[in-house]
């Protein structure tokens, strides 16, 4: 048998972390690791966020982020050990033997530079290409990756080109030099559902097409069912389980891998409409000093106690409807009627009622809470601000509430930076429902989260409807979420309600060409499922 | 018309409003100094009556409002005014006191401008290792030390000491360029002391910035080593903060030269400036303030357009 193109045995990677609090300490974050990838196949590596796919998958090119560092085992690439080589033959193997393409190329492009000069420059600095030559190999790619017009493209600067279209730019960037081995991290994770599908076709097609070898990194085991060969599951920086893709996805072994398989664990039987707490009547609005609506006539009901799932992609207009709602943006047109009175345009001459009565929990955890309040300090400021609670009786609501959000009373006196991502959206909802408010503005609150964690943040907002008789309005752009805990949907495409009503009307065919594109959109897990839905599909996908 | 011109007509048009309310203030604030011409020329014995036919003479006595406005048609039409003390007109001794000037602030900004930018560069490749604290020492012992006291510790050395250089800057028109160069040689090397800390700083502290992105790894990734990755793919992305400090340093040079002048007798703007100031001759001390003001606003324009033209979103709209 022949060596594998990469050989990867005993792999050890460590970091320093600096605690608040405590003296800086190093600690192993992948704790000896072994696989190989065979020339012309592709690996897929999965696992959530902290399982330490990426910080393996750079590995390969003996590079590691931060501080982070390679501290033992032995990475073959051609039958070298790149952890053992010096400087200079690693600069040599980075760009030219192993290339990389990241999850956000929007910021992994040089906003100075043309793209072109950016795609080809590995390629000509590791001698492989020729100026010229590259260039015309650049246009090739971009051709086979389905870009449009490929002739000029590469003129362009990267903020002219659409998200979709520059990661198919960085897939170029990646295959250029003609590399033995391609790591793709997360290449798909940034874009929209239904550009993920053409950007995911345009990869795998040109990864079969140029017979190089590729390690797939994603959270997402339906994503990587579609293009590996074998799939490697981690987890806290070990292999939980290897096996080919069918035996992954159809006989996993671990119950960490079943766990994976089966998330969505969620049945949500949708309730029968009511009388709506919040009514968005003829909304139209644009933003100050732009000359077009980004908002038309959007008109939906929100039933008291139930929850409406708005989706759309990016630049549908679903987050400027939330901005709307909560006075942020005041529309050009129409009105909101919220319970029994109509709200005020504006979010400053709202009454405390109104701002106590529609609270909003964002898609950043993190950015949304004071760095240096305790975690006891952001939950009772509401508390103070609409109840005026003090003290002993303010105590004692912070630990009722910490009560129903699940976290015990030892998190009170922690910072958010001690929490992990599931725990601080955990005490963002917390913050919101001390207000006792009648509806809560989710916006995109899981699609940060590990699929795991977002089940777990899912069942609690829905225990916590029914405890508390709150209606959501939950933002989003992942289906499975919205099967998961709809009452009624709202499908917004280009700024207008596409398609509107109960779960399983909105749901059930016949659908009209955009449903249809964005449901058949989302990853199943399931071999061959990518080439079935790109046959299928009767319109084109507006990333591209 | 393109976004990109029509930005620079507007920061043109601010730059013109704002050096009309300087030369306001200017004027202003000569009018509300104690004293003035007459009595610098008459001395603190002289009659009331003499200072009034004085002031009368010299055109003092009328309304401050008459006499600004009378005073911006001649800065429009060229006409700097006649200096009250010697009686000489200010535009053709401004000449040459500026050109002497801008020789001085010219050398200065050639040598500190690439020696500042090169020295943060080289502070990047080697962040927090002995370089780079060495660089940042060095610098900001000189940026600490007052002008003056750098100048007389080079004086001593070079000039008393080693006959190096000359410890007066006296430069005439018909002099070769190299005894010209040797002959201003200290007070450049005063002047890139001064103004080299600000811009190295500013150049290691907006590439460090750039450094973070993740394009700098995507290039790190491609096999560029450090120098490289510094200079093709974060130097032209933090060149905008490193322009507006490297103008704000220009403009010193040419504005905040006054003691440096003085120290070293070099017949410049600063010179003539404080020469005014002690004689109480308004005119010339208008004049100076203006176009030190105008100074300012031009490289802060400069400054500004360039940033604009360095941001490939503004220079290639959608």
């Amino acid at each position: 048998m022949t060596t594998p193109l990469l050989q990867v045995r005993g792999l050890k990677i460590g970091a320093t972390v600096y605690p608040p609090g405590e003296k800086p300490h190093d600690i192993e974050i992948v704790h000896g690791v072994d696989f190989d990838v065979e020339a012309g196949k592709v690996l897929g590596l999965i696992g959530e966020s902290g399982a330490g796919k990426s910080t393996i998958g750079l590995a390969a090119m003996a590079y590691g982020r931060g501080g982070v560092e390679l501290t033992g085992g032995t990475v073959m690439v051609n039958g070298r050990d790149v952890l053992q080589s010096s400087v200079r033959d690693v600069r040599r193997l980075r760009g030219a033997e192993v290339t990389y393409v990241s999850q956000s190329a929007a910021a992994s492009f040089n906003p100075a530079k043309r793209i072109m000069e950016q795609v080809i420059e590995a390629a000509v600095l590791q001698g492989k290409f020729s100026k010229s030559d590259a260039e015309q190999r650049a246009r090739d790619l971009f051709a086979k990756l389905g870009l449009p017009d490929p002739d000029n493209i590469g003129s362009r600067y990267p903020h002219q080109v659409s998200g979709g279209q520059l990661q198919r730019c960085m897939t170029a960037l990646a295959l250029c030099p003609e590399p033995d081995l391609v790591v793709f991290d997360e290449p798909t994770t940034a874009l929209d559902v239904t550009t993920q599908i053409d950007v995911l076709k345009a990869i795998k097609d040109a990864i079969r097409d140029t017979g190089v070898a590729a390690l797939y990194i994603t959270h997402d085991l339906a994503v990587v069912a579609q293009v590996s060969d074998h799939i490697m599951v981690l987890r806290q920086g070990e292999m939980v389980e290897y096996g080919t893709t069918d035996e992954i996805i159809n006989a996993p072994k671990e119950e960490y891998t079943q766990a994976l398989v089966s998330v969505r664990s969620i049945k949500h039987v949708e309730k029968e409409p009511v009388e709506p707490i919040l009514s968005v009547q003829g909304i139209t609005a644009r933003y100050a000093g732009t000359n077009f609506d980004v908002l038309h006539d959007v008109t939906v009901d929100i039933s008291a106690g139930q929850t409406l799932a708005v989706v759309g992609e990016s630049g549908s207009g679903k987050s400027t409807l939330a901005r709307v709602i909560t006075g942020l943006l005041p529309p050009r047109e129409g009105t909101i009627t919220f319970g029994d009175r109509t709200l005020s345009p504006d979010q400053p001459s709202r009454s405390r009622e109104d701002l106590r009565e529609l609270q909003m929990i964002y898609q950043m955890a993190d950015t949304a809470m004071n760095p240096r309040q305790t975690v006891g300090t952001i939950i009772g400021r509401p508390l103070e601000f609409y109840f005026g609670l003090k003290g002993a009786e303010k105590q004692k609501r912070i630990q009722e509430l910490l009560d129903e959000i699940e976290l015990g009373s030892g998190f009170q006196d922690r910072y958010p930076a001690e929490l992990s991502g599931g725990q601080k959206q955990r005490v963002c909802i917390a913050r919101a429902l001390a207000a006792k408010p009648k509806l809560i503005i989710c916006d995109e609150v899981t699609s940060a989260l590990d699929p795991l964690v977002a089940d777990g943040i899912l069942k609690l907002l829905l225990q916590l409807q029914k405890i508390e008789d709150v209606a959501y309005l939950f933002i989003t752009h992942d289906l499975a979420t919205v099967r998961a805990i709809a009452d009624s949907i709202a499908v917004m495409y280009q700024g207008r309600v596409q398609r509107y009503g109960t779960k399983s009307e909105v749901l059930t065919p016949p659908f009209d060409d955009y449903t249809d594109l964005l449901l058949s959109s989302v990853p199943e897990m399931k071999l061959g499922w990518l080439e079935d839905v790109i046959a299928h599909r009767k319109m084109e996908s507006a990333g591209n | 018309m393109h976004p990109i011109l029509k930005l620079v007509a507007e920061r043109l048009g601010i730059g013109l409003l704002l050096l009309l309310a300087a030369s306001a203030l200017i004027f202003g604030l000569t009018e509300v100094l104690p004293g003035d011409a007459a009595q610098a020329v008459l001395g603190q014995g002289a009659t009331e009556e003499n200072l009034a036919n004085l002031r009368a003479e010299m055109g003092l006595d009328r309304p401050a409002f008459t006499r600004y406005f009378e005073w911006l048609g001649g800065i429009f039409t060229g006409d700097m005014g006649i200096a009250l003390t010697n009686k000489l007109p200010i535009g053709e001794q401004i000449a040459r006191r500026m050109s002497a000037t801008l020789f001085l602030a010219f050398w200065a900004a050639i040598i500190s401008v690439p020696l500042a930018i090169l020295l943060g560069l080289i502070a990047v490749r080697y962040q927090n290792r002995w370089p780079d604290k060495l660089i940042s020492g060095i610098t900001l012992a000189s940026i600490s030390l007052p002008e003056f006291m750098i100048a007389y510790i080079l004086v001593f050395f070079f000039a008393v000491k080693l006959f190096w250089a000359p410890s007066f800057a006296s430069v005439s028109p018909g002099m070769p360029l190299l005894d010209q160069l040797h002959a201003i040689s200290l007070p450049v090397a005063v002047l890139t002391l001064v103004v080299l800390a600000h811009m190295m700083r500013m150049t290691r502290a907006a590439i460090l910035n750039v450094m973070q992105s993740a394009y700098i790894e995507t290039a790190e990734l491609k096999g560029l080593n450090t120098f490289a990755v510094i200079r093709k793919h974060a130097f032209p992305n933090a060149i905008a903060p490193i322009v507006n400090v490297v103008m704000i340093n220009l403009a010193y040079l040419v504005v905040g030269v006054v003691v440096v002048e003085v120290v070293f007798a070099y017949p410049g703007m600063g010179q003539y400036l404080v020469d005014a100031v002690v004689k109480r001759d308004v005119p010339v001390v208008l004049a100076c303030g203006v176009i030190f003001a105008a100074v300012y606003i031009i490289l802060n324009i400069v400054a500004d357009v360039v940033s604009i033209l360095a941001n490939p979103r503004l220079r290639h709209p959608k």
